[in-house]
């Protein structure tokens, strides 16, 4: 600003000189002028953003420029952890309260450094690097706020991941100093190092109130259940070895040992062992011969022979994982990472994030005490479930230890699901790895109840101006016993639909719908005129189904009610010369969709269809006025993983195929544009969900020699 | 000029203005771009020397773990010093060598003294204790103790509070400080602060109580059970009261609070706000303030709930071991609860959908009978103590619950028929075919010659297990015809259930059982086979039969008459899952299967009474061609015994021994069959993949 100020001034100073030029040469001066001041106007302007973005950035500091913080001798220490706390008893929620992204906001407090009243850091490292990793991965997230009056969770920048680097009594007045300790009320601390020699605690000794404990190594004694949160020890390796992710099956070895400390009772089971199994079993010890430091961490030995580490651990299909001084292992993280299954032998042990991981599906759980049987128990797990847990044991890593930011969110989102319960995360979610759940369904409707016949069914009849054809499909379905209602959904805009006293005296309500579009899309519309669960699509012009038919079609639909049971029944096909996918309305051998021109389904698909459908299926529909039914078939298959019912035999539908596109006749064209149907779905859906039957369900005496007065649908199949 | 000048110089004040309003523009501009960053903003300073941070800790210190720490041998004993009582856990105050005999899991229940009195709650559990599968009345071979004093009820206030408890245990050899028994209670403390004083020392013992506080619960060794009142069932139970899935699942009231007192322990301040979030129209609270018998039912309330609330902090969610609550309840906090109602509305239809069934599951599977109560409690401490051979959280939570999901079978979930969409996969390709034979084999052109070669010629069969009852030794290999697949010849041991024993050689998730005089086609079991894959976990047969309510004779009557509906298909022809073989000889009670051995008959009556049990569905009938078995004369063969009018009353009577052991009637109805999709259709014959189904 202030530099177009100098420039203004000398604006003025040019004019006497211009007085006895040109209009022309004014006004070339004038743009040059103008370029000019632009010109100048970038140069001032443009550096001066690039400074106040680097402001924002703000400043890279080192981490020796943060403020010092001098602690009084006197300084209050927190009271221990209190055994009893629970996130109802030491958790303050007004501060998360209701919040309709259901999402925690957690304040990181500013960088200090805390030193005693002589000038002696409370930690022997400061701020490590996994520490800022995992703060600077939170401030990355959307649990962040910088607001500390909205803030529901504070995280301190002391960094109390080991606990052996820490001044305890000085760390704790330091923590105690925080301006919104308030008794470490929804305070969380992260520790993975906890306890020191000779007895090695489970939970970090630093007093810290009611702060919230994220701890690797908790036992079932410290570890307060649904208040703290158990995490992984991290390992480092991770970062610098690249282990790629191995097709699971089987391996050279069976099981393997590769931890360094352990103790000598267990390691001469362990050799037992070895023994007795001879090469499947592979026990590694630390090198002795090898030269102390960066070297001997990465390799392992058995008499004399050098191993790689942590590459050998993708040699075994199981890892043994005996618990040290320590409860808590890096080497979890190592295995896991190989995709070996860990063998975890560390009794009273909270396993990291078992509150939400199903560690079951991932390793092998056995009592110390069961040491000397492990081979035969490992032996009994059948080797498809051996290649499931090698799977789950990668993705594990993958998605909850690979990285202090993985550790950190996983722990965030925890503690976001106890407090916001109605939106946690559902088990699949938490354990299922990637590749599972793309393929697995959990049907929205997976309870097995055979709904009550007495509510009977809606009817939804999508109608244009058809009005003889409409008033006879009423007039017959009217006759169907189970029949609740029947609603029309008028889709002619220019035209109203008839009086009250030219419709057809049915027994039923009728109810007559008028929509604002012509769009195909209203049929499946979720009225709340549809009282019922069950709901039968049907097209104005389908009365060659008889009373009995229905009926049985909506029994049938009781006994399905997650399914799509529908008359006319179609296929789709892969067409190998094209490449592509084919819509096949031949009588064939096999059924994959059902039109529903005349269909049962549950009321819930229409608010699937409606609000949930996928991409730009909706509109598309609606665009080119076709293929609606094979959208609500996708829909259906793609959350149920299941095949409609074709009900009751074939049938001569006058031109089934052509009910949405007014009067044309089935052709080549149209064919065409269903099979291209398909494929856009398909490539919507980004897989192909329909599945494939050869059955199709008919009354249980349907053509047998009986007599036909005593069926109780005696009328099917009629043409 | 001067006009000139006055144009130069408004022109040059439009540059000045315009490169102002540009920079302006600029600024703007720039503060969007720093507010944008501004949000995901990280305070967290991006430090200079980042990479010059120090490692948290050194990693060879991270490898030694800390190094091999003490002796295990002699943690052990330090811990079973510190860690007892109300630090029990299953490492420190429970014996496993005791259940790692030959019996394995076993209970014994101490018989109960002279002149006990025992309430009829406590008289129901030491039934479901003596009737389950893990009883033993030998206190040697037992891994778990129940005792016969009735603890239920701690109240001293209550007629059934039972004194001098805590001398009385002690007074019992086996006690041994609680070690390995587990004591059940529903009521404890008094008026008017109900503690969790059971008013004696309960010691090493697992408490399995109800409403237990997270205060007092020992975690992985207590076990918090459901509160029951003593009208509760023994067995089966009724279903949950949701029988339809409407859509929008909104019932007349959204949210309702029913009083109970001993369950939370809600306070009157959470009473009294309660109070106010009440509108009366669609949130309504009942309560009951009443001191003394009128607990609620607890469990009984969710079925009509419409979306499950529990208010209650500190209360530990019933079988919170195994149950994830928080897929089928809104846990809510004490302290938020005027927030309910806005969190209750905000809970959308999908979620609320599938927390309703979800409850209606868990209802069916752990909570509607005692029996289930009971056995759900036993299975959780058997999981603790067989820990490498249990379930996971899938098999406790997902249908049909962990109570018909036997680890011991296999703890990988593709073994199992009911998780096949939840891991997206299909069932396996083949089947094994398992043919019972009790004739001996005389002549070439037996039954069982010709169905051997139908069998084998199904491309989806992987092999044939004859199972030979027959009195006669079984013939030479030699007799056998050649097969295309591997023939096995497996003794039954002459024992009708024998053809339902989970047989090792059977690797296949499907299984076709046959009888030996079953004629059937080829394409009729391909048929069918196509068909079970598409129902794993029903079974897929031919012939129906059906059962129905005689009001005249207040029973179960069983019908093999043709009708419009069935119940059960016959295992002479079916395919069902392999599963079903481990469940039907290690789930069922042997005192059914014996009665299947006696009687030689109902074998296929119980199957369908157990798969029906699991799937709460119906079987699945297929087309075929002839009526099978109904066929007049089948030659070859001794007087059909199903001629046998005895026979058919031996039926009637085993489905209702059935039912009366399940606790209910199983089976269910169904009105279809499902035939091929061109059967008996106008059309060319040679369109048709299934043809022959037609012939006949």
């Amino acid at each position: 600003m202030c530099a177009s100020g100098k420039y203004s001034s000398r604006g003025p100073a040019l004019i006497p000189r211009m007085k006895t030029k040109h209009r022309i040469y004014y006004i070339t001066l004038f743009s040059v002028v103008l370029l000019g001041l632009i010109a100048t106007g970038m140069f001032q302007f443009w550096p001066h953003s690039i400074e106040s973005s680097a402001e924002w950035s703000l400043d890279r500091r080192s981490v020796h420029d943060a403020p010092l913080v001098r602690i009084p001798v006197s300084s209050p220490i927190p009271e221990r952890g209190d055994l009893s706390c629970r996130m109802h008893t030491c958790f303050d929620v007004y501060r998360c309260g209701y919040n309709p992204k259901n999402k925690i906001k957690v304040y990181i407090y500013p960088l200090q450094r805390f030193v005693d009243d002589v000038g002696v850091p409370i930690s022997s490292t400061g701020l490590s690097r996994e520490y800022n990793d995992l703060l600077s991965a939170i401030s990355d997230s959307d649990f962040y706020t910088d607001d500390v009056s909205r803030a529901c969770l504070f995280i301190p920048s002391i960094d109390v991941l080991n606990q052996n680097s820490l001044r305890i009594r000085e760390t704790a007045q330091a923590l105690a100093m925080l301006p919104r300790w308030d008794k470490g009320m929804n305070h969380l601390l992260f520790n993975m190092l906890p306890g020191g020699p000779p007895d090695y605690n489970t939970a970090l000794d630093v007093p810290r109130d009611r702060a919230l404990l994220a701890g690797g190594g908790f036992s079932t004694w410290t570890y307060r259940q649904g208040y703290d949160v158990s995490i992984p020890v991290y390992s480092p390796l991770s970062a610098e070895v690249d282990l790629p992710e191995r097709q699971p099956g089987p391996r050279r070895y069976f099981i393997l040992s590769s931890q360094t400390a352990i103790h000598r009772e267990y390691r001469v089971e362990l050799e037992r062992l070895k023994e007795e199994n001879g090469e499947a079993v592979l026990l590694l010890d630390k090198c002795t011969n090898l030269s102390q430091g960066l070297a001997s961490i990465r390799k392992r030995c058995y008499k004399g022979q050098v191993y790689d580490y942590p590459q050998i651990l993708q040699e075994s299909s199981f890892c043994v994982v005996l618990r040290g001084a320590r409860l808590g292992q890096a080497t979890l993280s190592d295995v896991l990472q190989a995709g070996c299954v860990p063998v975890i032998m560390a009794d009273s042990y909270i396993l990291p994030f078992s509150e939400v991981l199903d560690w079951k599906r991932a390793s092998v759980v056995i009592p110390e005490e069961k040491l000397p049987e492990m081979y035969t128990i490992l032996k009994s797990i059948p080797h498809r479930q051996v290649e499931e847990m090698q799977r789950q044991a990668r993705w594990f890593w993958e998605a909850y230890f690979s990285s202090m930011k993985a550790i950190g969110m996983t722990t965030l989102q925890i503690i976001n699901d106890r407090i916001y319960p109605y939106a946690a995360r559902t088990y699949e979610e938490w354990n299922n790895p990637p590749i599972v759940k793309w393929s697995s369904v959990n049907s929205p409707l997976f309870l097995p109840l055979i709904p009550p016949r007495s509510p009977g069914f809606t009817a939804v009849v999508l109608t244009y101006d058809r009005i003889e054809s409409l008033f006879r499909v009423i007039t017959e379905i009217s006759k169907v016993p189970s029949l609740a209602k029947l609603l029309v959904v008028w889709n002619n805009q220019n035209k109203s639909p008839p009086e009250e006293l030219l419709w057809p005296k049915v027994a039923v309500p009728l109810k007559v719908v008028r929509t604002k579009e012509n769009k195909l899309s209203n049929r499946f519309f979720p009225f709340d005129e549809i009282e019922t669960e069950a709901v039968l699509a049907i097209d104005d012009d389908i009365i060659m189904l008889t009373s009995d038919e229905l009926q049985f079609g909506y029994e049938v639909w009781r006994e399905f009610p997650d399914r799509l049971v529908g008359y006319p029944g179609r296929l789709h096909l892969w067409d190998h010369e094209m490449g592509k996918w084919k819509y096949e309305s031949e009588w064939t051998n096999e059924v994959s969709m059902v039109l529903t021109g005349a269909a049962f389904y549950h009321k819930y698909f229409n608010y699937l269809y409606t609000y949930k459908m996928p991409g730009d299926i909706k509109n598309w529909v609606d665009a080119h006025m076709n293929c609606e039914d094979i959208a609500m078939n996708f829909l259906v298959a793609n959350i149920t993983g299941k095949a409609p019912i074709k009900v009751t035999p074939r049938k001569k539908f006058k031109c089934p195929e052509c009910t949405a596109i007014d009067g044309l006749s089935l052709d080549q064209t149209h064919m065409v544009e269903r099979s291209e149907c398909i494929n856009k779905f398909a490539s919507v859906f980004g897989t192909m969900p329909l599945k494939v039957v050869e059955h199709r369900a008919d009354p249980v005496l349907y053509k047998d020699d009986f007599p036909e007065k005593l069926k109780s649908f005696p009328n099917i199949g009629s043409l | 000029q001067a006009r000139k000048k006055y144009v130069l110089l408004g022109l040059c004040t439009c540059c000045w203005l315009l490169l102002y309003y540009w920079g302006g523009l600029q600024e703007c501009l720039l503060g969007l771009i720093t507010h944008r960053r501004g949000e995901v903003a990280r305070p967290w300073p991006d430090w200079l020397d980042r990479v010059l941070l120090p490692d948290y800790a050194d990693q060879a210190e991270l490898q030694h773990g800390g190094g091999p720490g003490e002796s295990p041998r002699q943690r052990q004993q330090t811990w079973a010093g510190i860690y007892k009582d109300s630090h029990c856990r299953m490492d420190t105050c429970f014996d496993f060598a005791r259940c790692q005999g030959q019996s394995g899991f076993r209970v014994y229940v101490y018989p109960p003294e002279k002149g006990e009195r025992v309430s009829e709650s406590y008289r129901k559990i030491l039934t479901s204790v003596a009737e389950s599968r893990y009883y033993t009345s030998d206190p040697r071979e037992a891994c778990l103790f129940v005792l016969g004093i009735d603890t239920l009820d701690r109240d001293q206030l209550s007629s059934q509070f039972v004194p001098n408890v805590d001398e009385r245990i002690r007074g019992y050899p086996l006690w041994n400080e609680g070690r390995n028994h587990v004591i059940f209670n529903l009521y404890s403390g008094t008026w008017p602060n109900y503690t969790e004083d059971l008013g004696f020392n309960v010691g090493q013992a697992i408490l399995a109580k109800a409403s237990l506080n997270t205060e007092h619960f020992r975690p992985g060794f207590d076990i918090s059970i459901p509160l029951f009142s003593k009208d509760h069932p023994q067995k089966g139970g009724e279903r949950g009261w949701l029988v339809r899935n409407t859509v929008p699942p909104r019932r007349k009231y959204l949210l309702m609070f029913k009083g109970k007192r001993y369950l939370t322990g809600i306070g009157s301040d959470t009473r009294n706000a309660l109070h106010h979030i009440h509108n009366g129209k669609d949130i309504v609270s009942l309560t009951t303030c009443r001191h003394g018998k009128d607990w609620e039912k607890h469990k009984d309330a969710r079925c009509d709930h419409d979306n499950q609330e529990y208010e209650s902090n500190g209360w530990e969610l019933p079988f919170s071991d195994v149950i994830q609550w928080n897929q089928a309840v809104i846990e809510g906090d004490e302290r938020l609860l005027l927030q309910v109602p806005s969190t209750v509305r905000a809970v959308g239809i999908d979620r609320v959908l599938a927390l309703r069934q979800r409850t209606q599951m868990l209802w069916e599977a752990y909570f509607s009978s005692v029996d289930k109560i009971v056995l759900t409690t036993l299975e959780i401490i058997k999981d603790r103590v067989y820990s490498h051979i249990s379930r996971n959280k899938l098999m406790w939570n997902a249908l049909p619950g962990g109570l018909l999901v036997l680890p011991e079978y296999s703890t990988h979930l593709a073994h199992y028929p009911f998780y096949y969409l939840n891991l997206g996969i299909s069932p396996g390709q083949e089947f094994t075919a398992v043919i019972h034979s009790t004739s001996p084999l005389v002549s070439q052109s037996q039954p069982i010659m010709k169905l051997l070669q139908v069998v084998s010629k199904s491309k989806y069969c992987s092999q044939i297990i004859i199972l030979w009852n027959s009195e006669k030794p079984p013939p030479h290999r030699s007799k056998w015809p050649p097969m295309p697949v591997p023939l096995t010849v497996t003794d039954g041991r002459r024992k009708t259930s024998s053809r339902f024993l989970p047989h090792a050689a059977i690797e296949t998730d499907a299984v076709l059982s046959l009888d030996e005089d079953t004629v059937l086609l080829t394409n009729e079991i391909n048929f069918a086979f196509h068909v079970w894959r598409s129902f794993p976990e029903r079974i897929v047969g031919y012939p129906p039969r059906s059962h129905f309510w005689d009001p005249v004779k207040r029973a179960w009557g069983y019908t093999s008459k043709w009708t419009n509906e069935y119940s059960i298909v016959l295992t002479g022809a079916a395919f069902y899952h392999r599963y079903y073989h481990h469940l039907f000889s290690h789930y069922l009670p042997s005192s059914l299967r014996a009665l299947v051995d006696r009687t030689l008959n109902c074998d296929d009556i119980l199957m369908n009474f157990l798969v029906s049990a699991v799937t709460h569905l119906p079987p699945i009938k297929v087309a075929q061609r002839k009526q099978y078995k109904e066929m007049p004369a089948l030659q070859g063969s001794k007087t059909a015994p199903w001629a046998n009018p005895e026979h058919f009353t031996q039926r009637q009577e085993c489905v209702n021994t059935f039912a009366s052991w399940f606790g209910y009637m199983p089976l269910v109805h169904s009105q279809f069959r499902l035939d091929p999709v061109l059967f008996k259709d106008h059309v060319s014959v040679f369109r048709k993949k299934y043809k022959d189904l037609e012939r006949v």
